[in-house]
C-alpha cells in the first residue's frame, strides 16, 4: 500500500515516465529531469512518491534532487529563465540585460513572480560563448541576447505563449567555424571509420592507436591507448565505453560543436572503443545545457542502428554487439570529473570517487568503463581510417594531431579555430583578430592565466595544456574581476564532499568580494595566497585543486588591477555597519540622511 | 626491528613501518603507534576521505592516509610544519562553517574535532564566521541532532547504512549548501527508523548527534581528550569500538 500520494494528474504526468525508465533507481537523475520537465518542480511531496515508486530511500531522492542546480524543489515558474554567467557574457553585457528583465517582469533575481509564471536567475557558462550574452529559458538554449530580445521575451512569458511557438530564430546556435583542421574539415563518410576498425582487427587498432600516441582532450591529456588497453584486461561481466559530453569549463563550446554537426564521428569513435576493448552498452553524459541536441542526437542514432553501425553484429562482426543511450546532466560542472559523471549515470548526486579503483577497472555499476572525451572519441576515427603512424607525424612528439580551440571574448570573429599541437598563442590571437589583448586564460576557469609576455608559448601538453578554452581579454578588462567571476563560479559548483573545497571556495569568493567591495588590504591579498596553498594540494578532486588558479595567477600577473582596490590601512573588517542598519531602515520605513551612518570624520 | 623486511613495511617520517597487504597507511600507522590526524576515519567503517586532514605526501605526492593502500618502500611525510599548517587551516575552515561554541557543547572534553584542534594548537578561527542558521532537531525520545556542529564526515551516514542497515543519514546539497538530511517522512529524525541502539547514533565525532538525558555524567575534566592529547591517544584511536550504549550510561544508574 503507498503510503504517498499525488494528485492523479500529477501521477498521470510521472506513470509514462517511470515506464519508460522501468522505475529504474539508477536512472533517477534522468527520471527527474523529465519529472521536473513536465511538472515544473520537484517538491518533496513528488520526491517521497518518487521514492516509493522506485524503492529507494525518500532521503536518497532528495539527495540527488538538491545537488543540481537544474533540480527545483520550490516552484520556479512555468517559465524558468537563467542567464548564462560566464566572464565572457558578462564582457557582452549579460548584467544589464538581466536586470533590464527583472525590472520588465517587476522581479527580483531568483525569486518566482507572484503569480507563480515566471523566474529569473544566473547560471554558468552554458557554453555560448562566442554567440552570448545566452540564457536558458527551461534549459532550451537562446543566443545573442539584446535589449529587444529581452522585451520579446518579456511580452512571450506576460503571454503564456507556450516555448514550442516562440520564434524559431531566438534559438539558433551557430557551428562559427573559423579555422578548420583535420578533423573540422574533412567530409566524414558514415561507417568508413568503424569499417577501418574491423579490418584492422581488435588488436590491430589498439596497436595504431598506440603508435598514435593520442592523448585525452578533456585537460588531463592520459594517452587513450593506455586507457582502452586496461579496460580491455581488467576483470568484469560487462564493458562500459563513456562518452563524457558535460562540457562545463567555462569558456569551451568545441563539443557542442562536434555534436551538433560531427555527430557521426563522435558515435563512431565509440564504437571503435567498444570494438577494441570489448564492451556491449555505451552512453553520451550530455551536460543538461546542451538539452537542444538531445533529438537530433536521438535522431542520429537511430540512423546509425538502421544502418547497421549499432546494434548486434556491427558490420557482420559476431559478437561486436554495441549501442549508445544519451544521459543529460543537470546543471554539475563537478560531473565532467569522471568518477562523478559515473555517479551520475548511476542516478546519484555527482560526488567524486576515491580513485584507485580507477573507471578502467571499476567504473560505472563497478564493471571496466572507459570515459573518454567527445573531441578524443572523435579523433579515434582519423586513426582508424589512416592509422597511427600517419596520426603520430602531426603535431609535436609529445602531443600528436590537432586540437580545436573554442576562442571567445575581445577579438572579431570568435569560435573554432582546430589546429596542428604546438601553435603558439600569438598566432591564435592573429587569426581571430584580436589586436590588444593583454590576457587570455587557457583551458577555462581551471586553467591557466597568460599575459602578454608569455603570448610566444605554445598549446601543448608539454607547454600550455587546455582543453580547449580560449578566453582573450582586451586593454579595457579588469583582470581582477575575471578572477572574481571565476571565484564565484567555484563556490557555486564546489560538491561539498571535502573541507579544502567544501569551505575554501566560498573562503575565497568572500575575500574576493571584500576586496571588490574596497575592504580589502595587504592581509586580504596575503589570504588569498594562503587558501591557495590549501586548496590546491588538499583538494579530493581536480575541481578544488584548480579553483584558487585563475585568482593565484592574476595576483602574480596583474597585482595592480588588485591593489588600486586595496585599502591603505592594515586591516578593514569585513562587517559592514551601514548595512547592518539596512533591515532596521526597511522596517521603520526612513531612508533619510540621519537613518545613515555617514563617512567616518 | 629486524622482523621488518622491505616487502612488508614503509616508511613515515623516516621511521620504518610494518603492514598487512591490504591496510592502508593511516590503519598501518595507527597499528604501529604513529599518530596522524583524522576526523572521518573509524576504524569499524569503511573509508572516506573527506576531511582531508590525514592528508599525506606519498612519495612525493599529496594523498589521503585513510584511503591510500600502504605499498612496501613508500616514504610518506606526515609530522611536518608544512602539513600540520595545512591540517589547522583545515579544522579552521571547519569551524568556521557551523557553529561550534564549545564552552556549552555537551561533547566538550570527548569532541574529536576540539581535541584535533587544541593539539595542533589552533589559537583563533582565523576566517570570519558563516555563521549558517541550522535549525536543531529535538523530535527523537532518545537522540537529538544538532546539524549546528555538523562537520560533514559522513560517519552517521556510513554507520547507519553499513552497520545498522537503516541509512537513516544521507549527505544531501552542494557545496556550502551541503547538509545531514534525516530518512522520515517529514525529514525529522523523531519519525525516522533510528534508535538508541543504533551505532549511528553514538558514531557523531563532534557533537552534532547525542543521546539525550546523559548531559555531563562524566565532568568536564575526566573526559577522553581531558587525560592527554588525542597525539598521544593512538591506541585508542586504532582500537576503539562505537559504543553500541553510551559510555555514559552506566555512570548514570
Amino acid at each position: 500500500m503507498p503510503t504517498v500520494f499525488v494528485s492523479t494528474e500529477l501521477a498521470n504526468l510521472i506513470e509514462p515516465i517511470l515506464l519508460r525508465h522501468r522505475a529504474r533507481p539508477d536512472r533517477l537523475v534522468q527520471i527527474l529531469r523529465e519529472v521536473q520537465e513536465v511538472a515544473d518542480f520537484i517538491s518533496d511531496e513528488t520526491a517521497a512518491w518518487l521514492a516509493e515508486r522506485l524503492r529507494i530511500s525518500y532521503a536518497q531522492v532528495k539527495s540527488t534532487r538538491d545537488f543540481y542546480a537544474f533540480f527545483y524543489r520550490e516552484n520556479r515558474g512555468r517559465y524558468r529563465i537563467l542567464f548564462s554567467d560566464n566572464i565572457t557574457d558578462r564582457m557582452a553585457g549579460n548584467q544589464a540585460l538581466f536586470e533590464h528583465m527583472l525590472k520588465r517582469l517587476r522581479l527580483e533575481p531568483g525569486k518566482v513572480s507572484d503569480d507563480g509564471l515566471v523566474s529569473v536567475d544566473y547560471t554558468s557558462c552554458t557554453g555560448m560563448c562566442d554567440q552570448g550574452p545566452a540564457i536558458l529559458v527551461n534549459n532550451r538554449t537562446i543566443t545573442r541576447m539584446t535589449p529587444r530580445r529581452v522585451d520579446e521575451i518579456c511580452d512571450l512569458v506576460r503571454g503564456k505563449v507556450p516555448l514550442s511557438q516562440w520564434p524559431a530564430e531566438f534559438f539558433v546556435v551557430e557551428d562559427n567555424i573559423h579555422r578548420a583542421d583535420m578533423l573540422l574539415g574533412t567530409p566524414h563518410e558514415p561507417g568508413k571509420a568503424v569499417h577501418a576498425a574491423i579490418a584492422r582487427g581488435r588488436d590491430g587498432m589498439l596497436g595504431e592507436m598506440k603508435l598514435s600516441n593520442l592523448r585525452g582532450r578533456g585537460g588531463a591529456g592520459f594517452t587513450t591507448a593506455v586507457k582502452w588497453d586496461a579496460c580491455r584486461n581488467a576483470n568484469g561481466d560487462t564493458r562500459y565505453i563513456v562518452c563524457n559530453a558535460d562540457e562545463g569549463e567555462p569558456g569551451t563550446f568545441k563539443d557542442r560543436v562536434l555534436l551538433q554537426s560531427y555527430a557521426g564521428r563522435v558515435f563512431e569513435g565509440m564504437a571503435i572503443a567498444a570494438y577494441v576493448v570489448g564492451a556491449s552498452q555505451g552512453f553520451l553524459y550530455l551536460r543538461g545545457e546542451y538539452l537542444y541536441l538531445l533529438p537530433q542526437l536521438e535522431a542520429y542514432l537511430a540512423g546509425m542502428r538502421s544502418a547497421g553501425l549499432l546494434g548486434r553484429s556491427i558490420g557482420g562482426v559476431a559478437g561486436f554487439d554495441f549501442d549508445i543511450e544519451i544521459h543529460l546532466g543537470a546543471g554539475a560542472y563537478v560531473c565532467g570529473e569522471e568518477t562523478a559523471l559515473i555517479e551520475s549515470l548511476e542516478g546519484k548526486a555527482g560526488r567524486p570517487r576515491v580513485r584507485p579503483p580507477f573507471p578502467v577497472t571499476s567504473g560505472y555499476m563497478g564493471q571496466p568503463t572507459v570515459v573518454n572525451n567527445v573531441e578524443t572519441l572523435s579523433k579515434v576515427t582519423e586513426i582508424a581510417i589512416h592509422g597511427g603512424a600517419w596520426y603520430e607525424a602531426i603535431g609535436t612528439k609529445q602531443s600528436t594531431g590537432t586540437k580545436i580551440l573554442s576562442v571567445s571574448g575581445d577579438c572579431e570573429r570568435p569560435g573554432l579555430y582546430e589546429y596542428a599541437f604546438g601553435v603558439r598563442i600569438a598566432q591564435v590571437l592573429e587569426d581571430c583578430g584580436a589586436q590588444e589583448a593583454i590576457a587570455v586564460q587557457i583551458s577555462g576557469a581551471s586553467g591557466v592565466c597568460l599575459s602578454e609576455r608569455e603570448f610566444g608559448r605554445r598549446i601543448a601538453f608539454e607547454d600550455v595544456p587546455t582543453a580547449g578554452s580560449f578566453m582573450i581579454f582586451g586593454k579595457q578588462r579588469d583582470m581582477f574581476e575575471v578572477a572574481r567571476n571565476f571565484s564565484h563560479f567555484f563556490a557555486h559548483e564546489s560538491c561539498g564532499f571535502c573541507t579544502p573545497c567544501r569551505v575554501g571556495t566560498s573562503l575565497l569568493k568572500n575575500i574576493m568580494d571584500k576586496i571588490a567591495d574596497g575592504r580589502g588590504t595587504q592581509y586580504e591579498m596575503n589570504e588569498l595566497l594562503r587558501l591557495q596553498q590549501v586548496l590546491k594540494p588538499g583538494s579530493h578532486c581536480g575541481l578544488g585543486q584548480t579553483a584558487g588558479n585563475a585568482v593565484a595567477d592574476t595576483v602574480q600577473k596583474f597585482r595592480p588591477a588588485y591593489e588600486r582596490r586595496l585599502a591603505e590601512t592594515d586591516f578593514v573588517p569585513a562587517f559592514d555597519l551601514d548595512a547592518a542598519l539596512a533591515r532596521a531602515r526597511e522596517l521603520t520605513g526612513r531612508d533619510d540622511a540621519a537613518a545613515h551612518l555617514g563617512e567616518e570624520a | 626491528m629486524s622482523d621488518i623486511s622491505s616487502a612488508n613495511s614503509f616508511s613515515i617520517d623516516g621511521q620504518r613501518i610494518a603492514f598487512t597487504p591490504g591496510q592502508t597507511i593511516l590503519e598501518a600507522a595507527l597499528a604501529a603507534g604513529v599518530y596522524i590526524p583524522h576526523l572521518c576515519h573509524h576504524p569499524e567503517l569503511t573509508p572516506h576521505g573527506s576531511c582531508k586532514l590525514c592528508t599525506v605526501v606519498v612519495n612525493g605526492r599529496n594523498g589521503s592516509a585513510c584511503t591510500q593502500k600502504a605499498m612496501p618502500g613508500i616514504e610518506v611525510e606526515n609530522n611536518s610544519p608544512a602539513l600540520n599548517d595545512r591540517r589547522r587551516v583545515l579544522l579552521q575552515m571547519l569551524f568556521v562553517e557551523g557553529n561550534h561554541f564549545c564552552p556549552g557543547c555537551e561533547k566538550s572534553g570527548n569532541c574529536q574535532l576540539q581535541a584535533l584542534a587544541y593539539d595542533l594548537e589552533m589559537l583563533t578561527p582565523h576566517f570570519r564566521h558563516a555563521f549558517p542558521a541550522r535549525p536543531v532537531d529535538t523530535t527523537h525520545p532518545d537522540v537529538w541532532l544538532d546539524l549546528n556542529r555538523c562537520v560533514m564526515c559522513e560517519l552517521c551516514v556510513r554507520a547507519s547504512r553499513d552497520l545498522d542497515g537503516k541509512s537513516v543519514f544521507m549527505l544531501a546539497g552542494r557545496g556550502a549548501e551541503s547538509r545531514i538530511v534525516v530518512n522520515s517522512p517529514s525529514g525529522l529524525l523523531g519519525d525516522s527508523e533510528l534508535s538508541i541502539d543504533d551505532r549511528a547514533a553514538h558514531v557523531c565525532p563532534v557533537g552534532a548527534i547525542l543521546p539525550k538525558r546523559v548531559g555531563y555524567a562524566v565532568p568536564i575534566g575526566q573526559r577522553q581528550f581531558d587525560a592527554a592529547p588525542i597525539s598521544r591517544q593512538v591506541d585508542y584511536l586504532a582500537r576503539r569500538h562505537i559504543p553500541i550504549v553510551p559510555v555514559t550510561e552506566e555512570l548514570v544508574k
